[in-house]
């Protein structure tokens, strides 16, 4: 019933239906809420704050905190600049946050409010805090602002140091925080002395203590973003979200850094670890060898179930790509790649991918919509969907398998406590995949083909 | 966060039964104040929330992203027939549109849905940034519609042009002019009625429509749940309309009184007394003898069967305390008396629209110890939700992890309810969960474990 999608082809050049990204702003606000005790700020109309807290909730089912400049008509024909300064003193007042990490909205931008000059004119409080990042929602997705507002937090207040240390910056990209919890969980193994940015582990899976935390026990400090130009490394995991800031920190504080692929899989935790491994010149313990071996275990039992199984995945291109590397080691074909963030990078590096494991006949899209995705599977159909919680209506129209992966899920819980990046979350998507493929198998199992053991 | 200062600028949005009244009144149905973590949500969203249950209508947000995003079939309401309105269309606005402005591409949006979806009405909401780049949105829907023969009503809902009430008066005046040109003759006028406000979430509009069934009173059309363009259009033969949900349609209903003469009255179906109530005055209404008494049996059976019902639930819920945050004034009302049904007090309430006379009617039925807030921030949620001891948090999607990370039991009366709250049958399902989640053993685990 559900199902309004045509089958054929046809050009579309003005109209945006199903999309596959939404605006650069909520990005931003997550980012925002990792670090430790930064109030999010939305400069535009109060709708969007409410918007976005909503649609972090949704993902997450933890509160999202965040303020906005609250725009009226007056503001939007004399400029959010009285707003943003009210909004300064009241939020440094009654939250008492370290630092308020303001992002643009569609509204702010087109007026032409200048926040440079704004913020020059605000009093902040001593030894807090104001920085800001443009997110104009016009461009770019919520990957783009994500990685703005990463960028903005570096050029505003990491400071060049004379002297390196034996440190490693860790840019982990638009992932959950269970992701960046298991990132942590082996660098620290690796023995490496790092600083995560942002770090969302903490915050947005916070435990249940029974006391509502304004600001959580997570987020990277203050002091620590000062400090990222004294690391003599950054690695910055996935280029869409990641690079920039990885540049501005260069570029300010001349910290070097290596582009990686967000570490989905087992070629590019092999990459992360490596790159660790480099950096520490210390052995890669034990643990890892087990992990990667039962990772590996794992893909030999499950192979016959996933051996050329067409696949088609969507979501941010970090995560996609990562997806279809992983799909690619299982021995699927990633049929149909596409995300909803403009940028040539995603087709170049997919197309590359392909070519690495000599696959043929698979297609990936940048800027693209699920209308899109929906039209490609009805032309030639594919065996599973991997994706954020919008594909599942093409799941139910088409009656294709549907694994949850990616952002945003807001049909399920304990994703986000979750990995997928890592040897460890390479188990648990082999898990997701392999029981979405046999639970169809079984359920459409005729009664004399219905097996007990598999 | 054990913060003890309120926002000076909010004192007046807060009232304290007991400390009495300064006079004013509750400051309600204004703006946010800058810097507030406001639950308030904009122009835009009260008018597509309104409009978005028209189902065959293909609804165009014409802006950037984001807005057609974070609504994309989130509202739960349900269809009987067309499905269309639970796709997402719009003009994903890029950089050069912001520049050299989006009239083109609104209108190659516009010529691409029609000649692929041939809808026969299409919603276009201009969003925050439309108006500021010039674009004449009413001109491109009015030269598209003589084009194609069809309706395309523009909806300028720029988010900072009021708050969600703002965008309710919108979308009510979208349905005006959608209907108005209908108007019906005298002799054409049925004996039935219209239900404004009914949003028909998790098919509560199809529960009420059956209890009038069994009164043999018919249902012209419901605005907007479960509607389309031919039952839109049917509406201005009604001789009554209802309005449920207050604080988005009593605009629209006096709109039709002054100009379809389709006098109407409030209702809410949410709980027993007031589904009670509803039901007699609209055969009152009507004039209806035969409906009133068909009403009377049906209320006596219901009311008898929920009696049992609820003889098994009061113990276990007797002496809770409630806390409420809801958008509108109404349903707080209807939200309180259903608590006292169960044997609970309110001891919190909040809107985030309430009016000045619901406050009033509030603050008349709740305890003397009871505080009402209006447009609350989670800082003073927190606060009054302790500070009064709540066992339980009646909300949206915003304030159940809020609820949660409070150790709070949580109800969602809200988009993401999971089952009809409205009617009899609501108030079993409206119980079960109050109960399933105040007597939950998960909160058991919140006690400091001995590790």
């Amino acid at each position: 019933m559900l199902d309004y999608t045509r089958k054929e082809a046809y050009e579309r050049s003005a109209l945006r239906v199903n999309p596959a990204k939404t605006c650069q702003p909520v990005g931003a606000m997550y980012a925002a809420l990792g670090v430790h005790e930064c109030m999010p700020h939305s400069h535009g109309s109060q709708g969007c704050c409410a918007f976005h807290r909503m649609f972090l909730t949704r993902h997450f089912k933890d509160p999202a905190m965040a303020s906005s400049s609250s725009f009226t008509e007056g503001a939007s024909v004399f400029g959010g600049g009285t707003n943003l300064k009210t909004a300064s003193k009241n939020i440094f007042d009654i939250y008492q946050p370290r630092i308020i990490a303001v992002h643009t909205t569609c509204l702010s931008e087109t007026i032409g409010d200048d926040l440079n000059a704004l913020i020059q004119w605000i009093d902040i409080p001593e030894g807090k805090y104001m920085v800001h990042t443009n997110t104009p929602s016009y461009k770019g997705s919520h990957i783009t602002g994500f990685s703005n507002m990463v960028a903005s937090f570096i050029s505003y207040l990491s400071l060049p140091a004379a002297k390196k240390e034996a440190k490693l910056v860790l840019l982990p990209g638009f992932v959950n925080p269970g992701d960046m919890r298991e990132l942590k969980r082996i660098a620290e193994a690796m023995q490496v002395s790092y600083t995560m940015l942002p770090d969302t582990s903490g915050v947005m899976d916070s435990p249940m203590t029974g006391k509502f935390e304004l600001f959580p026990k997570g987020g990277t400090r203050v002091e620590e973003i000062i400090n990222l130009g004294s690391a003599a490394l950054a690695l910055a995991l996935g280029r869409a979200a990641s690079e920039a800031p990885a540049e501005t920190l260069s570029k300010k504080c001349n910290v070097p850094y290596k582009i990686l692929p967000q570490p989905i899989g087992i070629g590019r935790t092999d990459e992360y670890i490596l790159a660790l491994q480099s950096f520490s010149k210390n052995e890669v313990p034990y643990v890892f060898e087990e992990e990667r071996g039962q990772l590996v275990d794992i893909l030999m039992d499950i192979h016959p179930y996933t051996y050329n199984k067409k696949v088609a995945i969507f979501g941010d291109p970090d995560t996609v790509l990562g997806l279809a590397e992983f799909a690619l080691e299982m021995g699927m074909i990633p049929k149909y790649l596409l995300t909803g963030t403009p940028g040539e990078a995603f087709e170049r590096e997919a197309k590359e991918l392909f070519v690495k494991f000599g696959v043929r006949g698979c297609s990936a899209k940048a800027a693209g919509d699920l209308y899109e995705l929906h039209q490609w599977i009805k032309q030639e159909g594919v065996d599973l969907l991997i994706g954020g919680t919008h594909g599942k209506y093409i799941a139910r129209a088409e009656d294709i398998p549907f694994v949850r992966a990616g952002f945003p899920i807001i049909d399920r819980y304990v994703h986000s406590y979750m990995p997928l990046v890592g040897y460890k979350g390479g188990m648990r998507l082999a898990e997701f995949i392999c029981n979405a493929l046999m639970d169809r198998q079984d359920r459409d199992a005729a009664e004399e083909d219905f097996e007990m053991v598999m | 966060m054990g913060n003890e200062t309120l926002l000076e600028d909010r004192r007046d949005f807060i009232f304290v039964k007991q400390e009495g009244c300064s006079g004013k009144g509750l400051r309600c149905d204004s703006n946010s104040v800058s810097g507030s973590v406001s639950q308030r949500a904009c122009v835009y969203c009260g008018a597509r929330v309104v409009l978005n249950p028209i189902t065959d209508a293909v609804h165009i947000v014409h802006g950037p992203i984001g807005c057609a995003s974070y609504t994309w079939d989130i509202r739960g309401s349900l269809s009987s027939g067309s499905d269309l309105y639970r796709n997402s269309f719009s003009t994903d606005l890029q950089e050069k549109d912001v520049i050299f402005g989006g009239e083109k591409r609104l209108e190659a949006a516009l010529e691409e849905v029609i000649e692929k979806k041939h809808p026969r009405l299409i919603f276009v909401y201009a969003t925050c940034i439309v108006g500021v780049i010039g674009d004449d949105v009413e001109a491109v829907c009015k030269r598209m519609a003589a084009k194609h023969k069809l309706r395309i009503i523009p909806v300028q809902s720029p988010g900072f042009s009021g708050n969600k009430a703002t965008g309710y008066k919108l979308a009510c005046d979208a349905i005006m002019e959608l209907i108005a040109p209908h108007k019906a003759k005298k002799q054409l006028k049925q004996p039935g009625l219209n239900i404004l406000g009914d949003f028909n979430l998790a098919g509560e509009l199809w529960m009420v429509k059956n209890y009038l069934k069994q009164m043999e009173i018919p249902v012209i059309a419901g605005i907007t749940g479960d509607s389309s363009y031919d039952t839109l259009l049917q509406a201005p033969v009604a001789t009554l309309n209802v309005v449920q949900c207050a604080g988005s349609s009593t605009y629209l209903a006096k709109r039709m009184e002054e100009e379809l003469g389709i006098p109407y009255i409030k209702v809410s179906f949410y709980g027993m007394e007031d589904t009670m109530n509803s039901l007699l005055r609209i055969a009152e209404e009507l004039n209806n003898a035969e409906a009133r008494k068909r009403a009377m049996f049906l209320v006596d059976r219901e009311t008898r069967k929920l009696e049992e019902f609820l003889k098994v639930y009061r113990p276990r819920l007797k002496g809770k305390k409630a806390a409420i945050y809801v958008g509108g004034g109404f349903k707080a009302i209807s939200l309180i008396r259903q608590f006292r049904s169960l044997g609970m007090e309110t001891v919190l309430v909040g809107t985030q629209t309430g009016k000045k006379e619901e406050y009033e009617i509030i603050t008349e039925l709740v305890d003397e110890t009871a505080v009402v807030l209006d447009d609350a921030n989670p800082a003073e949620l927190e606060r009054f939700i302790k500070e009064k001891g709540a066992h339980i948090l009646v909300g949206g999607v915003k304030e159940r992890p809020l609820a949660y990370k409070l150790g709070l039991a949580f109800c969602d009366h809200n988009h993401e309810r999971k089952h009809p709250l409205c009617g009899f049958d609501g108030v079993v399902n409206f119980t079960k969960e109050i109960d399933q989640s105040i007597n939950h053993p998960v909160w058991s685990y919140l006690k400091e474990a001995d590790l």
